[in-house]
Parts: structure tokens; C-alpha cells; sequence
């Protein structure tokens, strides 16, 4: 018998999760019908991956049953829920990337003593399954060589492989491309049009919007809300999620000072897509300084740059009017050059060193840290502490490893170390990434007081609302060069899209 | 005869096919269990107890091929061992594997003064015989070089393939390949990736005591201290330079070999005006050469040496 739509096909009662002191879920409950697409809504750290991996038999619940299909899952153990029909695409992929498509797919569906891989029978199902939902790819292309979003789909397929009937996805979008996210979106369409349920993980409010029957709405580990999609707004899941209503970041008008840092013609070597190719920019003092453009068109280049980890193979650099000779990390940062980096886990931190030894990881050898060659722990911890309460850092101590911290606590610590300072420069690359709506606020809030204080904030991001909100000059970067600045409101989003897209302008000023 | 001439010798590939053979099941048992994420130093103390376990085995009394069996088994334990303390516990694979290699090789020497108190020099026995296949054998060099050796060396070709065909073919080969690239996607296809590693560290130890036990029972014919004499971490050596695949090892195992096999012969020719020692060390300083040649770009497998613990935050 085949469940009718009012039935649920998953319930989950009363599931309970701790960590130690910290409780990650705390007594949820929830009913997921045929064919629906229930969002689970919540800022990082709110408990939603949790709930999932208790879902998947990841971790054990302390306490809560999960049934699907009317039979109780038993806790622990992925193999059962992949029995039940339930299958995950996590947030970190879960593929080998040293084997094809099909030996992802494949892994685990046949017996482990067969004396050999139906690689036949594995090709001609995947064939049939890509075209049936529209999932191209190729089954003997290696992992490694594919696109995040081709990644994606290898792990949609990986559950349909294995007759999923209900789909969870942890925060698929956060990797795709605009492009890759309505390709997608029509994927989910087409799954649930053939019956499967969906269980939809995301911080973002216009997604959930978009795909979602109904939203679930978590907050610090418990079921703050559920509303029906059609019956609720974007305004009203945001206040929900956050537990107060969430204010725009209001832009006052500033005077703009002397230019503090100056690119004079200045090119680099290619890094992570293109190099620069004769790039001028000013950073003044009071203005922020917006850098759109679609990744991988020279924004990592121009960022490393100006944090010093990349040398000009052309061109000058001058500070306050001064030139710059032997350019380094640690001359950026002599010059009062802050940085935001983009990838706070591989650049910005040391996951397994403690809060206090991530602060002082651009200043250690300064004087107020050290004395004679020796450490001053105290000084150190001290300032690590200031810094928890100045940005609101919510972490157990500054012994803490910093790769226990959420994603939105750990930019607070790398705002806090950057800003204290009180930099001239300030380097912000995709300073909100991956962050929830409260930090996001937090982030802007402190690039614009650091703005107000009077320096040279240079913001490189790919939202192009978040450019739009906060710069008061724009340029645009594409195949490595800058397109000339426009003030607020000077040039239309479509506009800037063509900008981005390479058309329009060819070219370059100051 | 100059340096030269001796490389087309049929003595010399005969040499050198031998001296690989044991490295070639050694080799092949720390790909396995590198290939499944953990890396085995407990290679040579498991040589060492495969080299004594069947000896002592057939000198007690038994036959030649249950030698074999009670080294793989003797492996196997000190595998099992291994894995207990580096997988589920997720302990230093570097420390663990010391430490297994140390155990392993005091407790073959203690077992053996607790065996033969009595003995100076060490009892022979009568060990594998070269068994020339009718035919190929009669190939000139090549026949003479790969088809006029013992079965353990047969054996040893063998394991190539099938490691390489479990590796490459099987269902079970797949589950290894990805708990050493990524335990991840092994866990989330319901695979217990605790029970692939062990398996394979048990299998690959298995493997490098039979390595060792060819020495006792084919290549010699008694069982010395010291004899395995760093082949062990050779071995891990050849896997790197193999780039963690069967034939590529297997081509490295050879090489090896054939170096050896070359300086002894010209340490005979030199008749002594170079420091034997030079010759010695020639094997080991062109080994590092071509590994800094062939392996630089090696892609070893991403989770090798890194614990995976169920569950983990």
C-alpha cells in the first residue's frame, strides 16, 4: 500500500541531542507528508545539521524516536536508513575523489564479496536515472575532475541509486553558482512530482521561499516555528529565526578623506583562476570601496595582493602616499593593511590552536604581546577575552579550540583581531559567506563604524545585494581588470551584470 | 665480464627475482592497508615474526605450506592488533606501528632462546625448491629468470594480481579505496568503515609475514636475527614510489632488487679497491633518487594516517 498524501512518510518525536553542556536539539518533533517539501530554517549553529545526522544514523539521539514509513528507525545506523528509503546529500560531500562516478554511486549497492563489480548493469541504471530527472553526467568521469555542481548531483544520485523516497539536503546551494542553484531547484521540482518528500536544510530566506511547502524553523536548538510557505514572508522567518527583528544596516553619509592605499598599474601571476592585468584602484579614507564580479576573475588575486601574500609583477603600491618596497604579509600588516580572509577555515585560523593563540597570530611579536623573545600569556589571554565581549563572541573560554566555534563566531573573533588595531586599510573578501542573518547584520555593522572612523575599506563579495548595501563606490573586475568606479547608485544591477559579464566598458581609470 | 654484460646474465635476473619476491608480498600487503587510510610501520617486526613463525613451523615438524599459513596467521594477529589500537581507537598510526615493529621482532627473539635454549648456530631446514614450469622455463634469460623459481615466488606474482583485480574490480576493493580517500562517503553507503580498515590492516599484515617467511623458507634456510634487515621500510617505500598501485609497485619492487642483485656482482669484480660498503649503499641511495623522480607527484590517498571516528563533531 502506497501512502496517500496526508500521511507521513518520516515523524520524528521528541528527538533530544547533546554535546556535552551544550544541547543541540532539544525535544523536536516534526511529520514530513508524501510529495512535500518541508525547509528546515535556522542561523549556523542552530541545530539543523544535527537533526539530520541523527536522521541518517550519524549520531545517536539521547533521547526521541524517528519512524519512517510507519516502522521506527533504529539509531546509529546508516544502513538502515538507507534501507528505509532515506538518502542525504551532505554539506561536505561525501564522495572518494579518486574514483569515477559510477564507483560513488555504485559503492556499497552490491554485495562487498562479489567477485566482481557489475559495472554494466551500475552504468545502465545511472544512464536511466539522469535522463528520467535530468542529471547529466558522465559515469566514468573521475570525481576529482568535476564541478561542485556536477558533485551535487553524483550525490542526488547516489540516494536515487538506492530508491530513496525521502531526500535530505544540508545546505545544498551554499557551494552553487546562481546558474547551479535553479538548475537544482528544477531537480527538486521534478523529484517531488514523482512522489519523493524533501526535507530542505538552508539559512536562506529566498531559497526557502522558493522551494519549500512549509517551513520549519530552528532556533538554538529547538522548534522556534512552523509556518505554511504561501502564509508567511520573508520578514516574518527572518525575525523568527533570529528571535528579533532584523534592521537593515543604515549607511550615513561620510566625508571621504586622503587616498591611504593606491594600485598604480599593477599586475600579478596568476592565482586560483587570473592574475591582474594592469590594475589602478584607490582605497580612500571613509569610503567603502565594492568590489562585484563573478569568482574566479581575478578577485583572489587582487585580494592576496593586498594582504601581502602575493608579490606585483608590475606596477607600484603605495601607502599614504608613500611607495611600498619589499611587499609581504608582514609588511601589509606593518603598514595598518587589516584582513578579512576569504576562507576563514584554511586562511583565517588554526582549527586545532585556542582562541587566545588565533588572536594574536598577527601580532605575537609586537610588544604588548611578548617580552624578550618570551610570550605574555597573560597579555594574551587578556586580549583574547577583551575581544569576546567587545564582538559578542560566544565561545566556552579563549582555551577553546577555534575550530569549535560556528562559522559566524569564528568571523566575529577574525573581525575582532582585524579591527582592534584600528587598521587604515581594511581588506573585507566575501566577509559574509556562509553566515547567518544575525552575523551578517554583525558584519556590516562593524565595516561601517570602522568606515565612520575614517578608513579605507575595500569589500570583495559575489552578493551583489550585500556590494549594492554597503559600498559607496563600485568597481567591477573581470579576465583580471577593474571597470572604472561608479558611485552609489550610479549604475543599474543590470548594468553592473553586463560589467560582470565582461561586456561594456573595456578598460580601466583610477 | 664487465659491469655491463652482467646485466644480460640469466644468474642475475635470477637474483634479483628472488631478492624481490619477498619484497613483492610486502609491498603489496602496506598498499592494502595504505590504500584503506592507515599506514602499517609495523611491517618490519611483522616480517620478523612471519620469517620465524614459519620457519619454526616446519622445523617443529610440519609441512612447507603450513609454514606459510601459521606466518599469514601470526600477520594477521599482529594486524588485528594494530588496527584495534590505530582504528577504532583512532591511536598514532607512526607510534602504534613503531611500536608494533619493536613488539613484534623482541618477542620473535624471545620465543626463539625459549624454543632452541640450547643452539649456537641456528637449525637449517629443508625449504622451498626451485620448480621450473615444463616449457617456459626453457625461454632463453627470461625463461631461466621467472619460471625456474620456488612456488612462494609464483605466489608472489600472483598476489599482484589478484590484489590488484580485489583492488580494482570487486565491490570490497571499491569499499577499501574510498575508507582511505574519503571514510565519508564509505560511512554514508551504510559501509562500516571500522570494519574495512581492519580487514585490510589484518589482510596486508598477513601479507608481509608471508614476505618475511619467504626468507626463511625460500630464499634461506634458517632463521637468523637481523635477517630482515630494513626490507620492511623499503617496502613502504616502494608503495610511494608504486604511487599506491600494485603493477606500478611491483615494477618498483623489482628495480629494487636488480640494484642489489647488480652491486654484489660488481663487488666482486672490484676486487676490493672500493670500500665493499659503497656497493652496500648503492640500492638504497638510487632508491631515494627515484623516489624524489617518480613520487613527487604521487596522489597518495587523502585520509591516509587521519582516524575516522563515527559520530565526530
Amino acid at each position: 500500500m502506497s501512502p496517500t498524501a496526508s500521511e507521513p512518510v518520516l515523524s520524528l518525536s521528541g528527538i533530544t541531542k547533546r554535546f556535552g553542556p551544550l544541547v543541540a536539539n532539544d525535544a523536536i518533533s516534526f511529520e514530513l507528508k508524501r510529495g512535500e517539501v518541508i525547509a528546515l530554517l535556522g542561523e549556523n549553529g542552530a541545530g539543523k545539521t544535527t537533526l539530520m545526522n541523527i536522521l541518517f544514523g550519524h549520531y545517536v539521539a539521547d533521547e526521541g524516536t524517528v519512524e519512517a514509513f510507519g516502522k521506527p528507525l533504529p539509531p546509529g545506523d546508516p544502513r538502515a536508513a538507507l534501507d528505509a528509503g532515506i538518502g542525504m546529500v551532505h554539506q561536505h560531500f561525501t564522495l572518494a575523489d579518486n574514483m569515477t562516478v559510477l564507483e560513488n554511486i555504485a559503492l556499497g549497492t552490491q554485495s562487498l564479496w562479489r567477485p566482481r563489480l557489475d559495472r554494466a548493469a551500475a552504468r545502465n541504471r545511472i544512464g536511466q536515472l539522469s535522463t528520467d530527472f535530468g542529471l547529466a553526467v558522465d559515469p566514468t568521469a573521475t570525481v576529482s575532475t568535476l564541478s561542485v555542481g556536477e558533485r551535487q548531483r553524483v550525490e542526488i544520485l547516489k540516494a536515487l541509486y538506492r530508491e530513496a523516497r525521502i531526500l535530505i539536503l544540508d545546505e545544498p546551494t551554499a557551494v552553487l553558482t546562481p546558474a547551479e542553484t535553479d538548475a537544482l531547484f528544477r531537480t527538486l521540482k521534478l523529484l517531488v512530482a514523482k512522489g519523493l518528500s524533501i526535507i530542505f536544510i538552508s539559512h536562506k530566506l529566498h531559497e526557502v521561499m522558493a522551494v519549500s511547502d512549509r517551513v520549519l524553523v530552528l532556533r538554538s536548538g529547538r522548534l522556534a516555528g512552523e509556518r505554511e510557505t504561501k502564509a508567511t514572508d520573508r520578514k516574518a522567518l527572518a525575525a523568527l529565526m533570529v528571535g528579533q527583528e532584523v534592521k537593515p544596516a543604515e549607511v550615513s553619509p561620510v566625508q571621504v578623506g586622503a587616498p591611504l592605499l593606491v594600485l598604480d598599474r599593477v599586475s600579478t601571476a596568476r592565482h586560483n583562476g587570473a592574475g591582474l592585468d594592469e590594475v589602478s584602484l584607490t582605497l580612500s579614507a571613509g569610503e567603502i570601496t565594492g568590489l562585484a564580479g563573478v569568482s574566479g576573475n581575478g578577485q583572489a588575486a587582487l585580494a592576496a595582493l593586498i594582504a601581502g601574500t602575493r608579490r606585483p609583477t608590475g606596477g607600484c603600491i603605495s601607502i599614504a602616499g608613500q611607495p611600498v618596497g619589499d611587499w609581504s604579509p608582514q609588511a601589509a600588516l606593518g603598514h595598518g593593511v587589516a584582513r578579512i580572509p576569504e576562507d576563514r577555515h584554511a586562511v583565517g585560523t588554526i582549527g586545532d590552536m585556542s582562541v587566545t593563540e588565533n588572536v594574536i597570530a598577527e601580532r605575537y611579536g609586537s610588544p604588548r604581546f611578548s617580552r624578550m623573545g618570551f610570550l605574555d600569556w597573560k597579555a594574551a589571554r587578556s586580549f583574547a577575552e577583551e575581544i569576546i565581549a567587545d564582538y559578542d563572541v560566544k565561545c566556552p573560554s579563549p582555551e577553546a579550540r577555534i575550530r569549535l566555534l560556528s562559522g559566524g563566531n569564528m568571523q566575529k573573533l577574525i573581525l575582532g583581531r582585524a579591527l582592534d588595531p584600528e587598521p587604515a586599510v581594511i581588506l573585507a573578501s566575501q566577509p559574509t559567506r556562509g553566515l547567518d542573518v544575525g552575523a551578517v547584520a554583525y558584519v556590516h555593522r562593524m565595516l561601517l563604524a570602522a568606515r565612520e572612523r575614517g578608513a579605507a575599506v575595500l569589500l570583495i563579495s559575489e552578493d551583489l545585494e550585500e556590494i549594492l548595501a554597503l559600498s559607496d563606490r563600485i568597481v567591477v573586475m573581470s579576465k583580471g581588470r577593474l571597470s572604472s568606479p561608479s558611485a552609489r547608485g550610479e549604475r543599474s544591477i543590470r548594468e553592473l551584470g553586463e560589467l560582470m559579464a565582461g561586456h561594456g566598458e573595456e578598460g580601466q581609470a583610477a | 665480464m664487465d659491469a655491463f654484460e652482467i646485466l644480460f646474465t640469466a644468474s642475475f635476473w635470477v637474483a634479483a627475482i628472488r631478492i624481490a619476491s619477498p619484497l613483492i608480498f610486502a609491498t603489496m600487503g602496506e598498499l592494502i592497508c595504505e590504500r584503506a587510510g592507515v599506514l602499517n610501520l609495523g611491517i618490519e617486526g611483522i616480517m620478523t615474526a612471519g620469517a620465524f613463525a614459519g620457519w619454526f613451523t616446519v622445523y617443529a615438524g610440519g609441512d612447507l605450506w603450513t609454514g606459510v599459513l601459521v606466518a599469514a596467521l601470526a600477520g594477521a594477529m599482529f594486524g588485528l592488533l594494530h588496527a584495534t589500537l590505530t582504528v577504532p581507537l583512532g591511536l598514532s598510526q607512526h607510534v602504534v606501528g613503531i611500536g608494533i615493529t619493536l613488539l613484534a621482532t623482541s618477542l620473535t627473539y624471545f620465543i626463539y632462546r625459549l624454543a632452541l635454549p640450547e643452539v649456537t648456530s641456528p637449525p637449517k631446514i629443508e625449504p622451498f625448491q626451485p620448480l621450473p614450469i615444463p616449457g617456459l622455463s626453457k625461454i632463453p634469460v627470461l625463461g631461466e629468470a621467472l619460471f625456474s623459481q620456488t612456488p612462494l615466488t609464483y605466489l608472489a606474482f600472483l598476489t599482484v594480481a589478484v590484489v590488484a583485480w580485489v583492488l580494482y574490480r570487486t565491490p570490497v576493493g571499491l569499499a577499501v579505496r574510498a575508507a582511505g580517500e574519503n571514510p565519508s562517503a564509505v560511512e554514508a553507503q551504510g559501509i562500516s568503515v571500522t570494519g574495512i580498515r581492519i580487514g585490510a590492516v589484518m589482510v596486508g599484515s598477513a601479507l608481509m609475514a608471508v614476505g618475511g617467511a619467504f626468507l626463511t623458507m625460500s630464499a634461506f634456510n634458517s632463521f637468523f636475527f637481523e635477517m630482515i634487515n630494513g626490507r620492511g621500510w623499503i617496502c613502504i617505500a616502494l608503495v610511494v614510489f608504486g604511487s599506491w598501485r600494485p603493477g606500478k609497485a611491483l615494477i618498483g619492487a623489482i628495480l629494487f632488487a636488480a640494484f642489489d642483485a647488480y652491486q654484489v656482482r660488481l663487488q666482486q669484480m672490484s676486487g676490493g679497491i672500493v670500500p665493499y660498503q659503497v656497493f652496500l649503499m648503492m640500492p638504497y641511495a638510487l632508491s631515494i633518487l627515484a623516489l624524489i623522480l617518480v613520487a613527487r607527484r604521487a596522489t597518495y590517498p587523502k585520509a591516509l594516517m587521519i582516524p575516522y571516528q563515527k559520530g565526530e563533531r
